[in-house]
């Protein structure tokens, strides 16, 4: 090949190779602006409701469309608490698969049941609804609440949280149907994690004469650590974005109940809810400007756990 | 394979062992003496680790692994189902490949074992780790430090806290397995050194790929080769004179 001919052909490749870089970049750039597209054009739809509500937006707790008041107040607690609720059945159940997935399941079952568990990530959330609504709270309603209502909610303080009529939805139902929801989620991340600990470690722990469950809270735990907060945070996001399982079932009441058995309503589900229905600039605005608190929190969430889960990847390669 | 005038602390008798259809051990059989360290040598593969673990029966930990024969330990058959594995494994202790500091301080790092299984005072726990860290020469070096990560330390530190940890427990065996593998020169000089000094107290057996090590720190060396006990006897025989060309070819480097 004479020095002319591999000269072009070098060229050649250097524009292909540019080429390319640069419409990577471009999509990577894309995903930006997408993002920023979209927090601008919250900002700018929200921006009546900001300017007539203010910062009294976050806590006022009233949403009249008649009156033209609007408070972000009940949606916001709806939204923390029906996620706590998911988090704190979610987690200790999630907890307990990772566990028994990593060290306890015979070998043929781990294969089926971390299958099972991951296809419960698949369902469609609005089967979650459907569910959640037709089937379960029905069942709930009939079998389960009065009783609850009748023992819990006889104890001071914490039988307020369990008051009211059996209706079988509220925002106990939600947080619930959350929990199942969150779970494939918070266990595959566990059991991922939990796989990360070398055999040698708890091996080591073993040979000192140290149950499993020893194991696993002195060794596997504080070792995985930052991943298991990671992965907890990754349900958290998806259930304080969650939309129409907790539609179907939260009963979508703005009102503020201190018991879980009444309806509430979350952000994500008045979104839902009330879209087609809102009539004028400032009803538009102020769902928008919900919109806006939502992307405001799920992003924190989400921020959080990437960086928790930064951390991870760094103490794994610090002890290679 | 006579050593005359030696007290047995394991007797190993017809051990077979099975990686599912693998079978990795073939009918082992000798005496570990007791007060004495005794090496396991032999090429990659051919049933060192193993045998070692057979001893705190690890293998439970995993499924389609088994073993048959008898391990008498002090007279008692280890291998019995009824034998309670926490307790034989808190009577046996081990020290692994790479030093496996657990994600807590140096205190908590000694006193994991012990915790398990004895109800002692602060003060008592204080004096415990002061004696095993001393034992394992290391508490010059830590005791300054106690509050902090067993992270923090230094590789071959790391494994003289997990010999401290493992001796901490009082076991009756240390078991070895190849634990200078991931160390440098000085920090072997520092565990071979250790293990010269344990030896009086504790029955040791150490596996390992280094034949200078086995030389340098055992009394007894036993030779394996493809799941098979080839030679059994006193390091010095063993390395001088050995009574089986296999072995000879081997420790003279004509093979492995």
């Amino acid at each position: 090949m004479s020095s002319t001919s591999n000269r072009k052909f070098l060229q050649r490749q250097r524009i292909y190779d540019s080429f390319f870089q640069n419409i990577t970049k471009f999509f990577a750039f894309l995903v930006l602006a997408t993002l920023l597209g979209i927090i601008i054009s919250l900002i700018i739809g929200a921006m009546p409701s900001i300017k007539q509500f203010g910062f009294n937006f976050l806590i006022n707790d009233s949403w009249d469309p008649v009156k033209k008041d609007f408070g972000a107040w009940s949606p916001i607690l709806g939204t923390l608490i029906t996620s706590f609720i998911a988090l704190f059945i979610g987690v200790p159940v999630s907890f307990g698969i990772a566990l028994f997935l990593t060290e306890l399941s015979p070998l043929w079952m781990r294969r089926p049941l971390g299958i099972a568990v991951e296809l419960l990530a698949g369902i469609p959330s609005i089967i979650y609804g459907m569910w959640g609504l037709f089937v379960f709270a029905p069942f709930f309603s009939d079998y389960l609440q009065p009783h609850i209502i009748e023992h819990i909610g006889s104890i001071p303080l914490i039988g307020l949280l369990f008051t009211g009529a059996p209706m079988g939805i509220g925002m106990f139902t939600a947080g619930l149907i959350l929990s199942i929801m969150v779970i494939p989620y918070i266990s595959s991340v566990m059991r991922d994690v939990f796989e990360l600990v070398p055999t040698m470690y708890k091996e080591s722990a073993y040979g000192l004469g140290a149950t499993t469950w020893e194991v696993v809270r002195y060794v596997v735990l504080p070792y995985t650590k930052t991943g298991v907060v990671g992965g907890i945070m990754l349900g958290l996001g998806r259930a304080l974005g969650e939309t129409m399982a907790v539609t179907f079932v939260i009963g979508n009441a703005h009102d503020i109940k201190a018991s879980l058995f009444m309806p509430g309503t979350s952000i994500a589900s008045a979104l839902a809810n009330e879209f087609t229905e809102a009539d004028g600039v400032l009803y538009t605005s102020a769902l928008i400007e919900l919109g806006l608190i939502l992307f405001g929190i799920t992003f924190v969430v989400l921020t959080l756990s990437k960086i928790l889960l930064l951390q991870l990847r760094k103490a794994e390669g610090s002890q290679s | 394979m006579q050593q005359v005038g030696m007290q047995s602390k394991i007797s190993v008798k017809g051990l077979n062992f099975y990686y599912g259809n693998f079978h990795a051990l073939k009918n082992v059989c000798f005496n570990v003496p007791a007060g004495a360290v005794t090496a396991f040598i032999g090429p990659s593969g051919c049933g060192k680790s193993t045998l070692l673990r057979t001893f705190n029966r690890m293998y439970e930990l995993y499924p389609k692994l088994r073993a048959e024969g008898e391990i008498l330990l002090d007279g008692q058959n280890i291998l019995a189902q009824d034998v309670d594995l926490n307790l034989l494994r808190a009577r046996v202790g081990m020290v692994f490949q790479k030093p496996t500091p657990f994600p807590m301080s140096i205190y908590d790092n000694v006193t994991f074992g012990v915790k398990l299984y004895e109800k002692l005072s602060r003060s008592q726990l204080d004096e415990r780790v002061e004696w095993a860290l001393k034992k394992a020469a290391l508490w010059d070096e830590v005791k300054d430090k106690l509050k902090q990560s067993g992270y923090s330390l230094s590789g071959g530190q790391q494994q003289r806290l997990c010999i401290a940890r493992a001796i901490a427990q009082r076991p009756d065996v240390l078991l070895l397995d190849e634990p200078t593998s991931a160390l440098d020169p000085i920090s072997t000089a520092h565990i071979e050194e250790l293990i010269h000094e344990l030896k009086s107290e504790y029955t040791i057996v150490i596996v390992t790929h280094n034949m200078q090590q086995a030389a340098r720190v055992s009394d007894y060396t036993a030779y394996m080769y493809l799941g098979e006990l080839i030679e059994f006897d006193l390091t010095d025989t063993i390395f001088t004179k050995p009574s089986k060309t296999q072995t000879e070819d081997y420790i003279t480097g004509r093979f492995g």
